[in-house]
């Protein structure tokens, strides 16, 4: 048999059939079935635990299937470990990069299958193989020889594509790709994806982002609850029926907007600048409204969260929070009504070794006994209140948040504000990398404490919002402002903007 | 069922050193001579761990935060050699001296906290250096010697550690013992029932929560490493008391089997986890170990072979068990 694109594109590559799985009482995988062809785009979507990484673990060999067979190529597939899968020619890129930041480009693209004369490595050959790895790519910035920790967190994942060329692979899965990419790299990321798509690579695309999965597959399988909820051509399906597929039921309102009464000032930064970014922000927020900040990934809006909030150095200007003003630490922060919500929830935002209860009320674990004495029970009372009201799923406060999904753990990391009963929100991405559920819960929840339903005090909250996803910045805020290399423009209100402006102004095409 | 069965493994979890101990000592109870057993020995073992014991407890606190104190071997010699020294050469009171080398063990500490807090120098770094500093300053303290006390100026401090008369038998065990035992009754409800036990451990857990979280961050770990300090100047009486002389060549590589104990009562070099149970539990394994392999008269160096390989074994079970409740 000649191996030709025009049979390649007939036979599936990979073919799953059956494949189950079960942990314990949980059943993970029912019996799915799954194929993709050399040369096509399959995307794979699904709320979290609907199964989707348990299929790409036993794809990838990390974890044997209890039943239900799979086939690559012409032979029987069944990897024992990640290594076994490499060989056989499928690759996994991953979330979380696993990329040595202390080697060099060239050294991580061939680590591990370094040729090599009697453990003497042959530098010139790796050069070339780096090389003609990275040629795939327009990316003439990532230069073989630069350290890898030097490099963006979008190079860095060309560079984990470029690995996976590298051995030669015939199928490559890509986990969230772009959940830490910004528009125009996610853009960049597109356009690589179809060039493997015409050298008759096989690509899952597994995403959140349903208008992504649109875009870039030909077809996609919705899981749900381990079982293949929906099956179709891309273009036969529409976003909203994807959704209703995940969650099996209509989503009814993804953006809920109650009445909002804007009240007085309670946040006023004027010409704030740190030490690189931001440059020259002024900005005013009001009780009662969420405003939102556009732009990408590099454009200094965390850097202005984490300078107003003392966590970075502020070089000049002035903030003022409520009656208190100037610069202050993130104690002293809490202590004037803001709290802030990390955009790296594992690395930053929770302590994962500790419990719901203490990640919860670790800012503020006063009134739990007396005299400066912290009762573990009177902290778990408090505690199951915001897990009732942010419904968060847990078997009590005494559990780790490690083993909560992304969703829960970021109600966890609000449920903090809440606790403390701040008036300023600062969320930062508040719903990167969670499902579709998880987020209209997250927004059902900005909208009443902004409204003033939910929360403690009176009155509504004022919440500074950063997100890299327009849809929701539009859907959800009041007024948007776009950052741009460090400066901020000036926040309109949502209905006299579109996306395309946005996106426009965020990338310094058009200056306002 | 699932829960229930969740909260035996957790019981399970933190009563593993506690177990483990229980098994090491009737293991040894069936296989070393009947001398072994007898409450004297009991007592022996007791008055072995308390130096250990007493600077673990600073320890515990300093791992959970996930840092290291390398400096505690020199510091109890420190401690030996001042109290020694207040003692002969100032002719302090016993009281006054044993606070002293309660207070310049703390002082040592507390420097080590600034210079890791202010200077951003890893702990391990930091306290290799001190280490080697504090070690020469107890030599330089003691002219190169031991410093002799004068027996009658020792007064109750002989006795600190040593083996009950027959009139004190109602203590059971010497008062060093018991105030081991208290401290770290109040070590541990300090880290489970107060502000600052959570925030040692927030810090341990995720540090950069912890900031986030508006925790002092430096002010936390500076009190940490002067209460290990401070730990470390009271085992270093507790040595004395054993000693009776300022040796400032005592306690070498005492950092070691201190943070052992940590490791083998569950602590984790990486921080957030470890308990003031577990650690004494560690700590009384490898007295009873090595008073086992004594009374059975084995050689040192399998003592030493024994002890190195439990604390292997120990870790890497606690590992398999966080597997498991992953």
């Amino acid at each position: 048999m000649a191996p030709g694109v025009a049979q390649a594109a007939e036979a599936p590559l990979l073919e799953m059939e059956g494949v189950s799985k079960r942990f314990g009482a949980t059943v993970a995988l029912a019996g799915v079935s799954f194929s993709v062809r050399a040369g096509e785009v399959h995307g794979l979507v699904g709320e979290n635990g609907a199964g989707k990484s348990t299929l790409m673990k036993a794809l990838s060999g990390a974890l044997q299937p209890d039943s239900g067979r799979m086939r690559l190529g012409d032979a029987v597939y069944a990897p024992r470990n990640p290594l076994d899968a490499r060989r056989a020619g499928v690759a996994m890129i991953y979330q979380e990069l696993s990329l040595a930041n202390h080697l060099t480009v060239e050294e991580n693209i061939l680590l591990g299958m370094e040729p090599h004369r009697g453990g003497f490595i042959r530098r010139r050959e790796v050069r070339e193989r780096a090389v003609e790895a990275l040629s795939h790519f327009e990316h003439p910035e990532i230069r073989p020889d630069i350290q890898v920790g030097r490099l963006s967190v979008a190079a860095k994942q060309l560079v984990e594509i470029a690995r996976a060329l590298a051995v030669g692979c015939r199928m490559l899965v890509l986990d969230e790709p772009t959940s830490s990419l910004a528009q125009q790299d996610v853009e960049r990321l597109f356009a690589l994806i179809a060039v493997l798509k015409k050298q008759g690579k096989a690509i899952v695309y597994i995403s959140h982002f349903i208008e992504e999965v649109k875009r870039v597959a030909d077809r996609v399988t919705i899981l749900r609850d381990g079982k293949v909820a929906g099956q179709s051509a891309t273009d036969a399906i529409s976003p909203a029926e994807i959704v209703a597929f995940m969650v099996g039921r209509e989503v009814e309102d993804l953006y809920p907007r109650s009445h909002r009464q804007a009240g007085e000032v309670v946040l006023e930064i004027t010409e704030l600048s740190g030490m690189e970014k931001p440059r020259s922000v002024s900005l005013q927020l009001r009780r009662g409204e969420v405003l939102g900040i556009a732009g990408l990934v590099g454009a200094g809006r965390t850097e202005l969260l984490r300078a107003l909030f003392g966590l970075d150095a502020i070089r000049s200007g002035s903030v003022r929070l409520g009656v208190y003003s100037g610069a202050a630490g993130p104690r002293h922060r809490w202590q004037q009504g803001a709290g802030l919500v990390s955009e790296n929830r594992k690395e930053e935002g929770l302590a994962m070794t500790m419990s719901v209860a203490d990640n919860m009320t670790l800012s503020r674990l006063r009134g739990f006994g007396p005299c400066n004495m912290v009762m573990p029970r009177r902290q778990h009372r408090a505690t199951r209140r915001w897990i009732a009201e942010l419904g968060i799923h847990c078997r009590g406060p005494g559990q780790r948040v490690s083993e909560l999904s992304g969703g829960n753990q970021q109600k966890v990391a609000i449920g903090r504000l809440l606790q403390h009963g701040v008036d300023v929100l600062l969320l930062d991405e508040p719903t990167r990398g969670i499902d579709v559920a998880a987020k209209a819960t997250i927004y059902r929840l900005i909208d009443e404490l902004a409204s003033g339903e939910k929360g403690t005090g009176n009155g509504g909250k004022a919440i500074l919002m950063v997100s890299s996803y327009l849809p929701e910045l539009l859907g959800i805020c009041d007024r948007v402002a776009v950052m741009c290399r460090g400066r901020l423009g000036p926040a309109r209100p949502v209905m006299e903007i579109n996306e395309t402006q946005l996106m426009l102004e965020a990338t310094g095409q058009e200056r306002v | 069922m699932k829960v229930i069965n969740n909260k035996i493994l957790h019981g399970l979890n933190t009563l593993g050193p506690v177990l483990g101990l229980v098994g090491v000592y009737f293991l040894f109870v069936l296989i070393a001579p009947p001398s072994f057993s007898t409450l004297r020995n009991i007592d022996l073992i007791a008055r072995h761990t308390a130096v250990v014991g007493t600077a673990a407890l600073g320890m515990t606190l300093v791992i959970i935060s996930g840092g290291i104190d390398l400096s505690v071997g020199s510091l109890v010699a420190l401690g030996v050699v001042a109290v020694a020294w207040l003692l002969q050469e100032a002719g302090l009171g016993p009281i006054a001296a044993g606070l002293g080398g309660v207070a310049i063990g703390a002082l040592f500490g507390w420097i080590n906290g600034v210079l890791i807090t202010k200077l951003r120098v890893v702990p391990f770094i930091v306290t290799l250096g001190m280490m080697l500093v504090v070690r020469g300053a107890a030599k330089g303290i003691a002219k190169e010697q031991k410093i002799d006390v004068d027996p009658d100026r020792l007064s109750w401090l002989s006795d600190f550690l040593a083996m009950l008369s027959p009139e004190q038998s109602w203590m059971l065990v010497p008062p060093g013992v018991w105030l081991m035992g208290i401290l770290a009754l109040l070590v541990a409800g300090m880290l489970r029932y107060t502000r600052f036990g959570r925030h040692i451990f927030a810090i341990g857990s995720n540090e950069d929560t912890a900031r986030l979280c508006g925790v002092a961050v430096d002010r936390v770990k500076i009190m940490i490493y002067t209460l290990i300090g401070a730990f470390a100047g009271l085992a270093g009486l507790m040595q004395f008391s054993r000693l009776t002389v300022g040796d400032p060549t005592t306690a070498m590589a005492l950092e070691l089997d201190v943070i052992a104990a940590v490791v083998i009562g569950g602590g984790s070099l990486s921080g957030g986890e470890g308990s003031v149970l577990g650690t004494l539990a560690g700590a009384f394994i490898m007295t009873v170990i090595s008073s086992g392999c004594e009374q059975m008269g084995l050689h040192n160096w399998v003592q030493q072979i024994v002890t190195g390989s439990i604390i292997v074994v120990a870790v890497a079970l606690d590992r398999l068990r966080h597997r498991k409740t992953a």
